[in-house]
């Protein structure tokens, strides 16, 4: 187990590191290339201004109409994206091993709020699972990788709960929550976790579009 | 417009998709698939299909999710389902059949009304994802027999209505005697060179409407305007080869109008009441042809009016009485930003103006947009019942007082006309141009 371990924490984490930013940027430049080759005129049409307008219209959670047209789902989607996002990051136990491998720190969550936020994540995969398996039109369009990519996401948290709160055994649980976390990060460039990199430039090619030629609102 | 399950669409005979797969063998879809993906799609198409994230809440965003019960195969994301992701997925290898259908979907299912994007919290855009599979389908010969007859007049005329070229002029003079009835020394300039203004029309205009141009006569000359007709072709602003996937042809129409208004050295052009003229003139021929934005300025009569209002050019003499109603036309709202002009030039014109709600760029498309009208009598019912939504807008509106739908729009117009009559809303429609020409200040 120590083994392992050291295995999960050691090279493995920097592999998942390396194919989680090599691979981001990749599907980035592959895009940006792609268009250069083929529609070079996203470029003509493309407005900085009306982009962050747009954007700026998606990220603030009740400030589009659609987002006003579904509270619930808002509320958990914005939670969910936020704890997603923060949670990892300010954890006091990941800033420790960022100073034990690079000398660099920040100030951390206090633990009961990260536990809580986990919570908060799992809670979002369970509303998104939900949702999928009573919604007809989003039970319609799901597949099998919309599952797993929720499980995907869902599995480092739950780890790393369990762990946390020593439910188990807790060194089988470290190990999983730390292999769980690293097949999230990998999994970014090459499931549909991919929005995550995207959906800025396509919601501001669409803001672009709106805002510059059509002159009306896209929110 | 009970609330009552709608029954599934009646399987449909078109003799033009019936004809298309005939022919069609396995290997030449997939070569067709093959070339439009691989040489006519790129970045958007790729991060379209990889950013979706199977959400759903594009749907309540679609009158046809909305008016056929909340059906999934009508949600915008669903039609790309039944389409492009299985396209995707079968890399191409799929039967004549499933051609149809997702001609079916691509054509009839969806008005290329854009409202999805707005509701998508990616701006995904459905309606080009949706124009991919026309065009996919346009270089396989599958396409509804009516809208590929109105393609063939374009090709063959370069307008949309199989008008010739003296029944054309014909017109004109007719209308130009018509209206000198009323002002004596009205004209309607054909050919004048180095006029200010170049007024365009749709097809259906000269064959069935020809008291819009007699209107629009009185009223530009009523305001002075330097404007002209061409007496050839490339009047006609309309573009039916946009929505059947024929973006060649669409580019010749383009060229055509764009040059005959350079050949007459005019400083803009002025069009019509028409949203799809709009859109191809001012948004997509434009971009085919490589001009970013239209290398002549296009003015939308709503803009026009609105400019003759403004400066006085028009007067109105006794506003329109009957509470009105307005319908937002996707292309020129959504696609243009006309909305609170239509609604100055509402303000100065009619006494009332009752609001649908949602409205502006939010309001529900009329259905019959993005040529889906144009595919002709076998799709007529299914057209109307996928938009018992927009029934009960105007019930509401009707409710408040309205009695007449404005509709700027020649499209909206027609649609709005089956709908209210299918559903026996019992209220009028009429274009800005009907009201404006009846309350203006005449000599
Ligand atoms: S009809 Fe309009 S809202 Fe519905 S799928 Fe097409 S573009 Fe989207
Ligand atoms: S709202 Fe956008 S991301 Fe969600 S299913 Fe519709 S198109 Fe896909």
């Amino acid at each position: 187990m120590n083994e392992l371990y050291r295995l999960a924490t050691g090279p493995l984490l920097w592999a998942a590191f390396a194919v989680f930013v090599g691979g981001s940027l990749y599907r980035l430049l592959e895009l940006f290339l792609l268009a250069r080759r083929r529609e070079r005129f996203l470029f003509t049409y493309f407005s900085l201004r009306y982009g962050l307008r747009s954007i700026a219209h998606w990220v603030v959670p009740f400030a589009a109409t659609n987002w006003r047209r579904h509270p619930a789902l808002t509320a958990v989607t914005f939670a969910f994206h936020l704890c997603l996002l923060l949670t990892p990051i300010f954890l006091l136990a990941h800033i420790v091993l960022w100073e034990e491998a690079w000398n660099v720190s920040w100030p951390a969550l206090p633990d009961d709020w990260a536990i809580g936020m986990s919570f908060v994540v799992i809670g979002g995969c369970l509303f998104f699972f939900a949702r999928r398996r009573v919604v007809p039109e989003v039970a319609y369009v799901t597949s099998a990788s919309d599952y797993g990519i929720l499980l995907l996401t869902a599995a480092p948290f739950v780890t790393g709960v369990i762990a946390y709160l020593q439910w188990f055994d807790v060194r089988l649980f470290t190990v999983l929550h730390v292999l769980s976390g690293e097949a999230m990060l990998v999994a970014v460039p090459f499931t549909r976790i991919r929005h995550m990199l995207f959906a800025p430039l396509t919601r501001a090619y669409m803001g672009s579009e709106f805002g510059a030629v059509r002159h009306a609102r896209d929110w | 417009m009970t609330g009552s399950k709608t029954p599934p669409p009646a399987k449909t005979v078109d003799e033009g998709l019936e004809r298309g797969i005939a022919g069609l063998t396995e290997e030449r879809i997939r070569r067709i698939i093959r070339r439009v993906l691989a040489g006519e799609t790129g970045a958007r198409l790729k991060a379209y299909v990889d950013t979706c994230i199977h959400c759903g809440l594009c749907s309540e965003a679609c009158h046809f999710f909305l008016s056929r019960d909340r059906d999934p195969a009508y949600s915008p994301v669903g039609k790309v389902k039944q389409t492009l992701w299985e396209i995707l997925r079968r890399d191409g290898r799929v039967s004549p059949d499933f051609i149809k259908e997702a001609r079916i979907i691509a054509s009839t299912h969806c008005n290329l009304c854009k409202r999805c994007a707005m509701y998508c919290p990616f701006g995904i855009d459905v309606a080009y994802l949706m124009l991919v599979v026309r065009r996919i389908c346009h270089l396989l010969g599958v396409t509804p027999l009516y809208i590929q007859d109105t393609a063939h007049s374009h090709a063959a005329t370069l307008n949309q209505m199989w008008v010739k070229d003296d029944e054309w002029i014909d017109t004109l003079m007719w209308q130009e005697e018509e209206a000198r009835g009323e002002i004596p020394d009205l004209r309607i300039p054909l050919e004048k060179e180095g006029a200010d203004i170049l007024y365009s029309v749709i097809g259906p205009e000269p064959k069935f409407q020809a008291q819009l141009i007699y209107q629009a006569a009185v009223i530009l000359h009523v305001a002075g305007v330097d404007w002209t007709m061409p007496a050839t072709p490339g009047w006609d602003n309309s573009d039916m080869a946009m929505f059947v996937g024929d973006n060649e042809l669409m580019g010749r129409l383009k060229r055509a109008h764009f040059e005959t208004a350079a050949r007459l050295r005019v400083n803009r052009i002025v069009m019509g009441e028409c949203g799809h003229a709009f859109r191809s003139v001012y948004d997509v021929g434009n971009r085919w042809l490589g001009w970013s934005m239209p290398p002549i300025p296009i003015v939308h009569a709503i803009d026009f009016y609105h400019e003759l209002l403004e400066e006085g050019r028009i007067r109105v003499a006794r506003r329109f009485e009957e509470p009105v109603t307005l319908h937002d036309p996707c292309n020129v709202v959504r696609g243009g930003g006309l909305h609170e002009k239509a609604r100055a030039v509402i303000r100065r014109t009619c006494a009332q103006l009752i609001e649908m709600e949602p409205n502006r760029e939010h309001n529900y498309c009329c259905c019959a947009g993005g040529g889906v009208i144009n595919c002709g009598p076998p799709y007529k019912k299914h057209r109307v019942e996928s938009n018992r939504v927009k029934a009960e807008q105007i019930a509401a509106a009707k409710l408040k007082g309205a009695k007449v739908v404005i509709t700027p729009c020649h499209n909206c117009h027609s649609g709005i006309e089956d709908i209210i009559h299918h559903y026996e809303l019992g209220v009028e429609t009429r274009f800005l141009g009907d009201i404006l020409y009846q309350v203006m200040e005449k000599p």
